[in-house]
Formats: structure tokens, sequence, C-alpha cells
């Protein structure tokens, strides 16, 4: 379970969480929406230790993860992947070394063999062939680097996975190749998701529940239904935004839209809309 | 009452630099810290220690070689210029190894590298930290120290005196061969000068610089590029703050090992 109690976070003059109160249950999925730049990204970089509240916990595992020791952290590390917003790959390593580094057992990582097969795995997992493994970061295109960052997040069999806006940047094709691969790897591996986005129909469709990040508070919680029968005026009013956004992409990308229907068409796009 | 704005606004200056200079100075401590603490993980760091030696040593052969030359032949130039008639000819060869072995190969073999390597180091770790890279492998459970940082400085600390010596022998024997065509100096005096003014603790002297400079122009880039904000920008700031942080200290510690080294 992940759950953050009254956690605050300012840089300089600028308030990115007030007293936010955040909780994730165990295996299932949240999607955090909220406008760009609202603080989504600093909230999910508290989960995996990476930044640490002015005020307030953020317990993991039952762990207080701003109290952790280096070794501690780095221990809770390995239970979480972390997927970021653009991939975040090391330039210098093939895609094979990028998805070995995520192998965190040390035991594993120096098993030449179990890492072979392993990195074949979490490659046949995000729809990528094994030779993609030879190649180099900048050789790929962006949704295959999204794909590979996937791909080495859940490559150390984590319980819990934070994605870091996972579609942005995609055109809406990729994005929903994206947004399947996430439903997926949540019904084959069961892990506990945090899915950080604006993209509101894609996380409409992967998330059980949906959380609103709005002037650095939670302003709304619940399932998809709830969300879109809120008549909260900032979740009407973003989740309109995101309509506009919709209808903007939609037209620019005809051709692919009609193919993949699902995307606009889905329950909670379809009740957006 | 515009004699206070100016008297307000140089404490405002002082206190803010003050309190940036502290600050680089308690994160730069924790940095070195943590480095030693990553000493441990050698099965991390020493295969990249190695690869990062060949890239930076092979590297930068040519271009220390050159500049050692360099000098060594306008050392040779410059004695001949300022000595010839007054003094006895041998001294040259005193003069050319003295400066080459005590001050020349070390100081601009470190100047050098505090461009090269400096700004290389401080460029990488730049880009890996506005990219998220080095937030990806903390988020892997693995350390930055032995993953990035160690390779670079202890590859630095191996492949830098190294450098130097080879400086020296170039700048040394360039030197000797342009006394002996401006000058016409002969071999033997030459060599007996070399000889009557050369002690053994001066090419320890020069490993010695040569290690601290070698520290210098590593870990100040890291230090530098590991902390780079602010996206492409900041790396570029970063890259050309690496070089110039390292070139001044560079000179900063050539004075105070001369002063502490040399009595």
């Amino acid at each position: 379970m992940i759950e953050l109690k009254q956690v605050s976070k300012r840089f300089l003059d600028n308030v990115v969480l007030d007293h936010v109160d955040f909780v994730v249950r165990q295996g299932e999925t949240v999607a955090l929406l909220g406008p760009s730049g609202v603080g989504k990204s600093v909230l999910l970089k508290h989960i995996i230790g990476l930044i640490k509240p002015d005020t307030g916990d953020v317990i993991v595992d039952g762990l207080s993860v701003p109290h952790l020791k280096r070794q501690e952290l780095a221990e809770l590390r390995r239970k979480i992947g972390y997927v970021f917003q653009n991939g975040a790959l090391f330039d210098s390593d093939t895609v094979y070394e990028n998805i070995r580094l995520g192998i965190t057992d040390e035991t594993c990582y120096s098993d030449d063999g179990y890492c072979a097969d392993r990195v074949k795995e979490c490659l046949r997992l995000v729809n990528l062939q094994p030779e993609v493994g030879n190649k180099y970061p900048a050789e790929l295109s962006g949704g295959m680097r999204k794909r590979v960052g996937i791909a080495r997040a859940i490559a150390g069999k984590p319980t819990y996975l934070l994605y870091d806006e996972p579609t942005s940047g995609l055109d809406p094709v990729n994005a929903d190749v994206i947004d399947g691969l996430i439903e997926r790897l949540q019904q084959e591996l069961g892990v506990t998701s945090v899915v950080v986005s604006h993209d509101v129909r894609g996380s409409f469709r992967v998330a059980d529940r949906v959380a609103l990040l709005w002037q650095a508070r939670i302003r709304a919680v619940g399932t998809p239904e709830e969300i879109l029968q809120s008549k909260d005026p900032a979740v009407q009013q973003f989740l309109e935004r995101d309509l506009e956004m919709a209808v903007i992409q939609a037209e620019s990308a005809v051709p692919e839209t009609t193919q993949h229907a699902p995307r606009t068409g889905g329950g909670a796009g379809g009740g957006v809309g | 009452m515009a004699d206070v704005t100016a008297v307000l606004d140089l404490r405002r200056l002082v206190g803010r630099w003050s309190l940036r200079a502290a600050g680089h100075t308690g994160r730069f401590s924790f940095f070195v810290a943590d480095m030693f603490r990553g000493l441990g993980e050698w099965r991390t760091y020493l295969p990249r220690t190695f690869e990062q030696a060949i890239a930076i040593g092979y590297g930068s052969l040519f271009i220390v070689l050159l500049i050692a030359g360099f000098a060594g032949g306008v050392t040779a130039l410059q004695t001949g210029y300022q000595f010839t008639g007054a003094y006895p000819l041998y001294i040259a060869g005193g003069v050319i190894s003295e400066s080459v072995v005590l001050e020349l190969g070390p100081v601009l073999t470190a100047l050098i590298l505090a461009g090269r390597i400096g700004a290389r180091y401080a460029a990488e770790l730049g880009t890996m930290r506005v990219t998220e890279q080095i937030d990806a492998l903390e988020s892997l459970g693995r350390s930055p120290m032995s993953h990035l940082i160690l390779p670079r400085c202890l590859a630095g600390l191996i492949t830098i005196p190294a450098l130097v010596m080879f400086a020296n022998l170039i700048g040394f024997l360039v030197g000797w061969y342009a006394a002996k065509q401006s000058l016409g100096i002969t071999n033997a005096d030459f060599e007996y000068g070399a000889r009557y003014f050369f002690k053994s603790f001066d090419l320890w002297y020069s490993a010695i610089k040569a290690i601290f400079f070698a520290a210098a122009v590593t870990v100040i880039p890291c230090y530098i590029g590991f902390n780079t904000q602010q996206g492409g920008e900041g790396v570029g700031k970063a890259t050309t703050q690496a070089v110039v942080s390292a070139s001044v200290i560079v000179l900063l510690l050539d004075l105070i090992l001369a002063q502490v080294l040399l009595k």
C-alpha cells in the first residue's frame, strides 16, 4: 500500500503540494490527473524517495520513505518500478543493458543466462522484438523508448509500478498502445500502479480509481464514473479542457483514430463526451 | 539616502554570496563523503573505470604531448634569449628540465585536461541529470556514485599522473632539441646542467601535483555536472562553470603545493 499523509512541498515561493493525502491500495491502479506543471511528477517522486517532503509522511509497504536510511531506501526502490516521462534511458548503453540494469536482484544481475532470458521476456511483454535489444536509445522512436522504459521498470519484478506521463508526446495510436500495455501488465503482473497523466480518456481506461491534483491539493478522488459525475467546477473544467484537446488531436490524426476507435469510444471517454 | 541603499545592496550581495558558498561547501562535502562510501562497490565501478581510463587517457595523449612539446621548445628559446652571454650555457639544461618537470608539465597538462575532461564530464553528467537518467539509476536502487562518479574520478586519478609524466618527458626532449638548435649547446653541457640542478624529489613533486590536479579536474566537474539544473541552458552553464572552476582550483593548488612542498 502507498500512503501520502499531509505531504507538503514547496520550491522557493512555489507551493507544489499543500497537505496532500493520497492512498493507493494493494493491487489497484490509480490515475493521478491534473494540468501540466501542477506537481503530479513531484508527488510520484515522493513515493520513490527522489524528493523529500517539507512536511508530512510518505508510507510505502509500511515504511516511512523520508526516514529510510540509504540502504533501506535502495532495498525499497527495488520493489518499485518507475517509468519516466521520456524514458530516461541510458544513452551510452544498448537497450539490452538498459533493461538489464532494471534487474535489481544482484545475484540474478550477475547471471548472464538469467539476464538474457529476462530481458527477452520483458521485451515480449512490451511488444518489442528481441533484436531491439541490440539497438541504442537514439535509434528508437518515442513510443519504443517509452516501451523500453516500461520493460526496464518491470525487469526487477516490482510490486509497485509508477508511470510518469506514459503517453505524453505520443500520437493517439501510440498512446493507445501504451494504455493497452499498462492494462495488460496490470492483469498479467498484478502490480499496484500509479499512473500520472493529463490524458483523461487513457487514465479512465487503465485506472480503478482516479484522483485530480488541482492547485497543490487533491481535489477529487473516486472511480472514473464518480469523477465523471462530479459537480466540482474544477473537475468539470479539467475534463472539458481535455475533451477540447481530444477533438484537436482527433482532427489532426483522422486516419489513425478511425482505425483505433476504442480510444475515444470507450466507456470513460464516451462519458466525458 | 543613496549611500544607505548602496550599503544595504552590498550587504545583501555579500550575504547571498556567502549563503551560496556555504551551500556549495556543504553539498560538496556530502558529495565527496558519498564517493568514499561508494568505494566498497568495486564490482560496479572497476570495469567502468578501465573503460573511462582508456577513453580519456588515450584520447588526451596527443593534445597533451603536443602542448608539452611546444612548452619545452618555447622554454628553450626564451632561456636562450635571456641567458646567452650572461651565464654559462649548461645552465640552460637545468632551467629547461626544472621548468618542465616542476611547473609546465603538470600545470599545462592539468589546464588542458580541465577543458577536455572537465567539460566532457560536466556535460555528460549534466545531460544525464536533466534527462532524468540519474534519477532513473537511483530509482533502480543503484548508486550513481559507483556507476557514474567513481569510474570517472578514478580514471582521472590513474591517467592524469601518467599523462603528466609523458608530458614531462616530451617537454624535456623537445626543449633539449630546441636548445641544441637555437643555442648551440652540446649534449654533454645540456646533460651536465640538467643533472646539476635535478633532485629526485622534483619528479615526486611533479607526481604529487599531478595527483592533486587530477582530483581537481575530475571531482569538481563531476560535482557541478551532477548538480545541474534547468535543462539545456543549465548544461551549458554547468560545463562552463566546471572548466573555469577546475582551472582556477588547479592554479590555486599549484600555489599552495609550491608553498608547502618546496620549503
